[in-house]
């Protein structure tokens, strides 16, 4: 395939190249230089500061205040999310009877209703829980109202100690369908007749679950993490759009969200900048550490 | 799979799919083995049919819910949250459309996901086709270069970003939005073509280029279309992520009139409190919504596959 080889390397890279230097590469790249400078936008020049945003941000509340609510999402959202999904993909595809290893009836509609959630925009999601969450008018705490459950109303978005799991609830919500699908697809290349296996020596099925099902799916329940905790990380939409302000008593600030302030509203690029390095940092941290964590001998099968 | 006459304990050595269909939960349910833990099982079934349904209705009520609202009046809305509207307001969607703008953020939306989409398959292709198809020096740094980009979080560039499309004259405009939406698909499109593009035999492209064929119409004439699978899994990815794109319009995109239908719907759900029409508001997120969930309701299967290729990354 020599003829023209280089011409169209060259034709075909250029294009796509530059748009990815300027447009990512070379934000990246700044980032982190920016963050060593007390730039606020309208000068030419950067100031070169040091260390000092990230020693500000060290001693700064608001920031830890923030990455507080990020890391309680970090452990909540995925366990909650991952824990529904595995449950309801194992009734739908191992659930039955876990000897004959058949579904339950309706799984594919089950799964394609589960799923639509995930789909919605954020910001769609974001403005329909607005109305459901509404204290006085909203459809929750009227149906609570109404079966007698008025005990458990609750002023969702207001209240400072249930506004953070109001919004943990829709994440987890939109997410569960996703992660049916994800592990129904694995857990359909397990072999059946490991069950079958098991059933014949009298596991129930729980047993199957913690000891087939779970282990082999170990690889899948890792990937499910990293992204959930991404997305933990990086929440932003849902949380501007329903409480833009942070929340009541600053209750469900983020950290992406004090990002975006510290730039957009207060013109710090220099401090935003620093918050975006160490929430990167965090990433890649959180990704590291559920390798890490949860590194075993892959099961072949 | 479906033979329904399999005796259970036979071991099959096919592991595919496993069928839904009713047959096969009959069979289940009738296996003649073990009979003592028959019934607890049926009511270990009957148990997990019930929380399935429970989490069915929670994700469905919302949504019906919304789109029930869509069609009530202002205060059919408050005064009663779980009724049908008396009668159903389809002005509500008009009124939206045009008072409420959401025609103008829709058409906007669509110029910029569009154009982006195109722009980002044809890049992310042509990128892809080269990294897997030549070796040449460099090529492992440019798709390494790419992959990167998949592992940082946006926020990293966000501000120095806001300033290169500044320095461009590119703030709130289709260009400006299509190029920078462009820029963030191509890491994930490019690493998912490439494997895709390295999978496909190479005996079809060589005889091409044997009978005179140039490498531009080999890969527009005879790859790209061989691609079709994985190019309909990286669009349909794609497009549901730029459709729903908030952050990067809300920080690039100032103009009222630019206004995409994620801000104009943020936007609408702060000034409808004054306004007072929500039944508007709720028509709008209808349309929004509308895109996204006919192509799940017509292509289920294909936009579970391709939402789930994002977790390759």
């Amino acid at each position: 395939m020599g003829h023209g080889k280089y011409r169209i390397i060259t034709l075909f890279l250029a294009a796509p190249l530059t748009l990815y230097g300027v447009f990512v590469l070379s934000p990246f790249a700044q980032a982190f230089y920016i963050s060593l400078t007390s730039w606020t936008g309208f000068t030419a020049a950067q100031p070169f500061v040091g260390l000092a945003n990230y020693r500000k941000l060290a001693s700064d509340p608001g920031f830890w205040t923030a990455l507080e609510h990020n890391a309680l999402l970090l452990v909540a959202v995925p366990l909650v999310t991952i824990a529904l999904g595995l449950f309801f993909a194992s009734t739908l595809n191992v659930g039955a009877s876990a000897g004959t290893v058949k579904g339950v009836r309706g799984a594919g509609p089950y799964q394609k209703l589960f799923f639509l959630p995930h789909i919605l925009p954020a910001v769609i999601t974001a403005v329909l829980w607005q109305f459901l969450y509404n204290p006085q008018l909203g459809p929750i705490n009227s149906a609570l109202d109404a079966v007698g459950l008025g005990s458990l109303k609750a002023t969702w978005l207001g209240d400072p100690a249930v506004a953070l799991w109001s919004l943990a609830a829709i994440m987890v919500w939109t997410g569960v369908g996703f992660y049916v699908v994800l592990f129904s697809a694995a857990m359909q290349s397990i072999p059946k007749d490991i069950y079958e296996a098991a059933d014949l020596d009298g596991s129930s099925r729980a047993q199957a679950m913690w000891r087939i099902t779970l282990p082999l799916l170990r690889e899948t329940v890792q990937v499910a993490w990293i992204y959930l905790g991404i997305a933990a990380l990086d929440a932003f939409a849902l949380f501007e759009v329903l409480l833009p302000d942070g929340g009541p008593d600053n209750s469900t600030n983020v950290v992406a969200q004090y990002l975006y302030q510290a730039a957009f509203q207060n013109g710090e690029f220099g401090y935003a900048s620093a918050i975006g390095v160490v929430l990167c940092l965090l990433t890649l941290l959180m990704a590291a550490a559920t390798f890490g964590l949860s590194r075993r001998e892959t099961i072949e099968f | 799979m479906t033979d329904t006459t399999t005796p259970p304990l036979s071991a099959e050595p096919d592991a595919g799919p496993r069928s839904d269909s009713p047959g096969d939960s009959q069979a289940a349910g009738s296996s003649p083995h073990r009979p003592a833990g028959r019934l607890s099982r049926r009511l270990g079934t009957g148990a997990t049919q019930g929380f399935l349904g429970v989490w069915a209705l929670l994700a469905a009520v919302p949504l019906l819910w919304a789109l029930v609202s869509a069609f009530k009046t202002n205060n059919e809305l408050f005064a009663s949250p779980w009724k049908l509207p008396a009668t159903w307001h389809f002005d509500n969607f008009v009124r939206a459309w045009t008072k409420a703008d959401i025609g103008e953020y829709f058409v906007n939306t669509v110029i910029v996901v569009v154009g982006a989409l195109v722009l980002t398959m044809l890049l992310g292709s042509m990128a892809a086709y080269v990294l897997a198809r030549f070796r040449f020096p460099g090529n492992r740094v440019i798709y390494y270069a790419f992959v990167a980009g998949m592992t940082f979080p946006v926020f990293l560039a966000l501000v120095p970003l806001f300033f290169v499309v500044k320095n461009l004259n590119l703030l709130s405009s289709y260009p400006g939005l299509i190029l920078v939406y462009t820029a963030y698909a191509l890491p994930f499109t490019v690493f998912f073509l490439t494997g895709f593009f390295r999978t496909l035999p190479t005996s079809v492209a060589e005889a091409a280029v044997i009978d005179g064929c140039s490498q531009e119409g080999v890969f527009f004439r005879i790859m790209l279309p061989m691609a079709k699978p994985g190019l309909v899994s990286v669009a349909i990815f794609n497009f549901l992520g730029m459709w729903n794109q908030y952050l990067l319009p809300l920080v690039l995109n100032s103009d009222q009139h630019k206004y995409l239908l994620s801000q104009g719907l943020a936007a609408l759900a702060v000034q409808q409190g004054y306004a007072n029409d929500w039944s508007a508001l709720f028509a709008g997120l209808v349309i929004a919504a509308l895109p996204v969930v006919a192509l799940y309701l017509a292509l289920a299967k294909k936009v579970q596959t391709g939402l789930s290729v994002g977790l390759l990354k």
